[in-house]
């Protein structure tokens, strides 16, 4: 039975939506979803599932409830997407507002679960699709209906305003200076090897660590530059919401930017969504079969900076560390060796989680359920309980998160289930060891 | 048009700036900016610890600034930079900040002939445009795009007509920004509103509307298409009929649609960056013919080549009668004139220009960290170790190049043969 | 009877099998046509990478984790597929219709295999019965069509040994199997068919896009 509690969190953004919907228009949304908006591939997983269950013990959720049958990957689908198709699309209120809890807060999309479901099975795809619907409905959880609004209007992540983006640039490019003379945020260079794009949050709330890239990459002698105005955000929550109108059009800026910069790469932040947002699903929603232009993934740099010696690392953090590995990096890009590389070369104690790489957990705020709000924020805790386990079990006193999602998530684990470490992105730690020129 | 019949067109080189020099000078020079006749070229320096300066050719602007950046030359030659003084920001034109300042100010556009600058400006929290050093009377809760008239100089921006409480999301469906031009916001409100675009006589303004969770159209003079569409990008006037294009989505793939109507057969996994001629008759747009499959299409006939990378927006020869895009394939950058692709790759290009006559494209081309200019194709110009784009000469006979070679900026008018001679 | 169904009945079955595979196959290629995103990014290289590892027992994570599990269900599969083409009883039956001789499956082994299958799909039942997860999922049909992957083998082999009459027995046992064949296309046992596609997309979604692996 799902969590009693959980099923009684009111969010405007489902219960009120639900309240001004008709059986008409719920019936023909669904119907127009699966007849003109999925095809074959949503039939064949329909096909093909035979219940076997195989896939429960790939998902946190189950696993961090006591093997509750209903957070299984499979109930998942069975109680949203199944039904939907056997009834044709025929569903009431009650149905929707359960639907809206599974789709968008007991599943991260992380897709652990079709690495564990013989045929591999993409449920993470049929939420998706679930989401699709519920975003047409207008029945999205209102922080993550918020954010996305942010994308639409805005084209980032938190409503940050044009002026305040180069603003915040300005200002961490002095706070850059301050720690290393000579260090520049380059904005608009045409021309420059690097696009550097970062999310929302971190001119937010997290401007420090546009300044510490400031840093490596003087270090570095890179030639980069960011962008001045929109399209610096490919972070994309619209994604997530199923709004893909919205979440295309964040992506087309972003990579028409790049390619207005003449850049030949784009570096990408510590951000595991918004890396899936800009190489995986924007490209294909667009037309790409690939990002138009490479990405690198900042764990990916790091990696090449440190190997071919172009920083070098000067001091060690002692303390024992761990290391999150996030689905879209991992699962998603397979760059988990490389963050080992990374980790290695900065820690002198590192030690493993279990399971790990691809197998990892997801940390249960991927995927849109962090953006879901505080609503949620309890639920989001006891689905990922076993998470908090591994982390106890390796004794680190930080974990190292290159994710926002994760960052945030794994934090909310740390304080929910009182582990008494913290997080920490690899730029922080990064900035503290590398050899800096003439210091 | 830029006047570029009263230039210098002499041919030979002449060395504008010893760039060398002013990087010995000061501690930091940051990214130079060429005039469009290639007789200046500046750049924000550092004068001493947190002022900045501006220094052209080898002179400095009178004035020091908290912070200069942004450099760009109006299409007339004017010389202009945002600039801090006193914690409020302006633009400076020739080395004159204008009057006015406001906490902040950014995105300077021009028109055609220079003779209009707006900008984006934020005062009291509040969001506005600047046009000329005057700001509008109006305030907005927001404001993001600006767009001018190429010719009459009437300014439209997106703006936000209605406040929005924190996670008001009730509030947001029921729309909150609009389009405001010359001081005036239309006395519609939408949920979104994208890519402004004004006629080049400035008689109409249109957007990209939304007016549902997934419901768009183009409005214009604020009256949106009766049709929607599940998607729509930025539209385009065409010169002459004065009709509105854009490119729209139904039913899951995308057309071309003029004031509402689709106008082509041709149904697309994507379209977008459409272009027109000079005389408004003819369209060339970026398709998906399919997934990974981009190309150009041209009246609504695409070509047969395509690119799994990038297709660059097209460009008309002035005639309109050619075709030309910088075009990316297996990771290499290239060039592709009327479906035909050019064999050399590089490793970037810059979008190609048209002789006046419409016979040789010329581009920016970049290879191993040098630039040179590519002539239908092929390295033509010697390297530099910095280039602007080539500009023709009227007659066509003549191409000013606009390079650093040896820490010197240099200008270079070169008769345009079979082959380069210096 | 008996003539009846090792003659038409067998061919309905057998027709009906191979064209509801096709329909079905054609008519999701038609469908797949609408599917712009999946063929491209196909890569053989990786669909079969990961459909060796999914077919060899054990070679994915969560095999490992059940090994039971693993070892029952592998044997049931090659059961269900070898067994009825390699059975005494039924290369007489090819050789009949067709005239050629194939090999065979010594007589003990065959009745082992089937013993297999039989079991296995009661495993499964009970399986689906006392596992809350597999319960929650589990609808009348999933019972059904355990006993109608069930019902061939264990009358084949009830005939076989002889322990009921065999005239009444072996017509059941053509029976079911000819219905087994018919149901087969229509039902989730399409997973014989679509499993090769859902998994090497996972594969080549995996190991040629996402640089990872799947098992
Ligand atoms: S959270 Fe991950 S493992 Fe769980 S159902 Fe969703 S995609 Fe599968
Ligand atoms: S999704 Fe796969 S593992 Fe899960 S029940 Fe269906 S077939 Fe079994």
């Amino acid at each position: 039975m799902a969590d009693l509690e959980d099923r009684q969190v009111v969010d405007p953004g489902i219960d009120e939506s639900i309240a001004g919907l008709t059986p008409d228009r719920i019936e023909r949304t669904i119907n127009r979803v699966l007849t003109e908006e999925t095809g074959a591939r949503l039939q064949a997983y329909l096909q093909t599932c035979v219940h076997c269950g195989l896939c429960a013990e790939a998902c946190q959720s189950y696993i961090s409830r006591d093997k509750d049958p209903d957070y299984a990957p499979v109930a998942k689908v069975k109680d949203t997407l199944w039904e939907m198709v056997k009834r044709k699309g025929k569903v009431d209120g009650e149905f929707l507002h359960n639907a809206a809890r599974i789709a968008y807060i007991d599943c991260g999309a992380c897709r652990r679960c079709s690495m564990y479901c013989p045929f591999g099975i993409d449920i993470s795809y049929m939420i998706m699709t679930v989401r699709r619907i519920l975003n047409l409905l207008g029945v999205v959880p209102q922080y993550l209906q918020d954010t996305t609004n942010s994308h639409a209007a805005t084209m980032n992540q938190m409503w940050v305003q044009q002026d305040d983006w180069i603003d915040t640039l300005m200002w961490q490019e002095e706070d850059a200076r301050s720690e290393l003379a000579g260090a520049r945020i380059p904005l608009d260079r045409e021309g420059a090897e690097i696009m550097y794009s970062v999310i929302g949050p971190e001119p937010k709330i997290l401007a420090q660590l546009i300044a510490n890239m400031a840093i490596i990459f003087k270090v570095a002698g890179a030639d980069w530059t960011m962008p001045s105005t929109d399209g610096w955000d490919n972070s994309n929550m619209a994604m997530y919401s199923g709004d893909f109108e919205t979440m295309g059009r964040v992506e087309r800026l972003h990579w028409e930017r790049a390619s207005e910069l003449r850049v030949k790469r784009v570096v990408m932040g510590e951000c595991g969504h918004a890396y899936r947002g800009a190489v995986y699903d924007g490209p294909r929603w667009l037309g790409w079969t690939k990002p138009p232009i490479p990405m690198v993934h900042a764990v990916e740099y790091y990696y090449e900076l440190i190997s071919s010696g172009r920083i070098r690392i000067a001091r060690k953090i002692e303390e024992p560390v761990t290391v999150q590995d996030p689905c879209n990096i991992v699962r998603g890009r397979g760059l988990h060796d490389k963050l080992r590389y990374v980790v290695n070369a900065i820690c002198a104690d590192f030690r493993d989680m279990d399971p790990r790489y691809e197998h990892n957990y997801c940390c249960q705020a991927g995927g849109g359920l962090i953006n879901c709000g505080p609503p949620w924020k309890r639920s989001r805790m006891k689905s990922n309980r076993v998470k908090a386990d591994q982390i106890r079990d390796t004794g680190a006193h930080t974990v190292i998160t290159p994710c926002h999602n994760c960052h945030s998530g794994i934090e909310d684990i740390i304080g929910f289930y009182k582990l008494g470490c913290h997080v920490s992105f690899i730029s922080e730690l990064l900035v503290k060891t590398i050899e800096m020129p003439d210091a | 048009m830029v006047d570029c019949g009263s230039w210098d067109w002499t041919i030979g080189k002449r060395a504008i700036s010893d760039l060398g020099r002013v990087h010995d000078e000061y501690d930091e020079v940051h990214e130079w900016a060429a005039s469009p006749d290639g007789e200046r070229v500046a750049a924000p320096v550092l004068a001493a610890p947190d002022t900045f300066a501006i220094v052209v050719n080898q002179e400095r602007w009178d004035g020091e600034f908290e912070k200069a950046w942004h450099l760009a030359f109006t299409p007339d030659g004017r010389l202009t930079a945002l600039v801090r003084i006193d914690d409020e920001w302006t633009l400076a034109v020739d080395g004159e900040p204008w009057d006015e300042r406001w906490e902040f100010a950014w995105n300077p556009i021009f028109n055609r002939d220079g003779s209009v600058i707006a900008l984006q400006i934020k005062d009291n929290m509040e969001y506005s445009v600047a046009v000329n050093g005057v700001p509008w009377q109006r305030r907005f809760h927001s404001s993001r795009g600006l767009a001018v008239s190429r010719d009459a100089g009437r300014v439209a921006a997106v703006v936000q007509v209605n406040p929005l409480a924190e996670a008001d999301t009730v509030g947001f469906f029921e729309g909150t920004w609009s389009l405001a031009v010359d001081d005036v916001p239309w006395d519609a409100t939408f949920i979104n509103a994208y890519g402004p675009t004004v006629s080049d006589d400035g008689a109409a303004v249109a957007a990209e509307v939304r007016l549902g969770i997934c419901e768009y159209t183009l409005a214009e003079n604020a009256i949106p298409w009766e049709q929607r569409y599940g998607c729509v990008w930025e539209p385009s006037y065409r010169n002459g009929s004065g009709r509105l294009v854009a490119p729209v989505r139904i039913g899951g793939s995308w057309t071309l649609a003029e004031n509402g109507v689709p106008i082509w057969g041709g149904r697309f996994m994507q379209l977008w960056n459409q272009r027109l001629s000079s005389d408004g008759r003819r369209i060339a747009a970026v398709a998906a013919a399919g997934f990974g499959r981009w190309t150009v299409v041209v009246d609504d006939r695409p070509w047969r080549t395509s690119f799994d990378d990038l297709v660059r927006p097209p460009v008309f020869s002035p005639d309109g009668a050619r075709v030309a895009a910088g075009v990316r394939r297996g990771g290499r950058w290239s060039f592709a004139v009327d479906d035909r692709v050019w064999p050399e790759t590089f490793d970037m290009v810059w979008d190609p220009v048209f002789s006046p006559g419409g016979g040789t494209v010329a581009a920016k081309i970049e290879r191993d960290g040098k630039y040179a200019v590519a002539i239908d194709g092929r390295p033509w110009s010697p390297w530099y170790d910095q280039l602007w784009d080539p500009t023709y000469s009227p007659d066509g006979t003549r191409m000013l190049i606009r390079g650093v070679e040896g820490g010197r900026f240099v200008r270079h008018v070169v008769g345009v043969a079979d082959r380069f001679q210096a | 009877m008996y003539e009846l169904i090792r003659g038409p009945l067998l061919w309905i079955g057998f027709i009906g099998f191979f064209g509801g595979l096709l329909y079905r196959f054609v008519t999701m290629a038609r469908l797949a046509k609408r599917e712009r995103v999946v063929l491209p990014t196909f890569s053989a290289r990786f669909g079969l990478r990961s459909l060796a590892h999914w077919l060899v027992p054990f070679g994915g994570a969560n095999m490992r984790r059940r090994p039971a599990y693993t070892l029952l269900s592998w044997a049931f599969h090659i059961g269900v597929l070898v067994t009825p083409l390699f059975v005494m009883g039924h290369a007489v039956l090819w050789q009949e219709a067709w005239g050629f001789r194939w090999w065979s499956l010594p007589a003990g082994l065959a009745d082992a295999m089937s013993l297999v299958v039989v079991g296995v799909c009661l495993f499964f039942i009970v399986r689906r019965l006392i596992r809350p997860e597999v319960r929650n999922v589990s609808y009348p049909s999933d019972f059904v069509l355990a006993l109608v992957v069930m019902a061939p083998f264990l009358t084949g082999f009830i005939a076989h040994r002889q322990w009921l009459p065999y005239e009444p027995m072996i017509i059941i046992h053509g029976l079911s199997g000819v219905l087994g064949l018919l149901v087969l296309p229509w039902t989730r046992l399409v997973h014989m068919m679509w499993f090769v596609f859902t998994r090497a997309f996972m594969g080549s979604e995996f190991g040629a896009v996402r640089h990872s692996r799947d098992w």
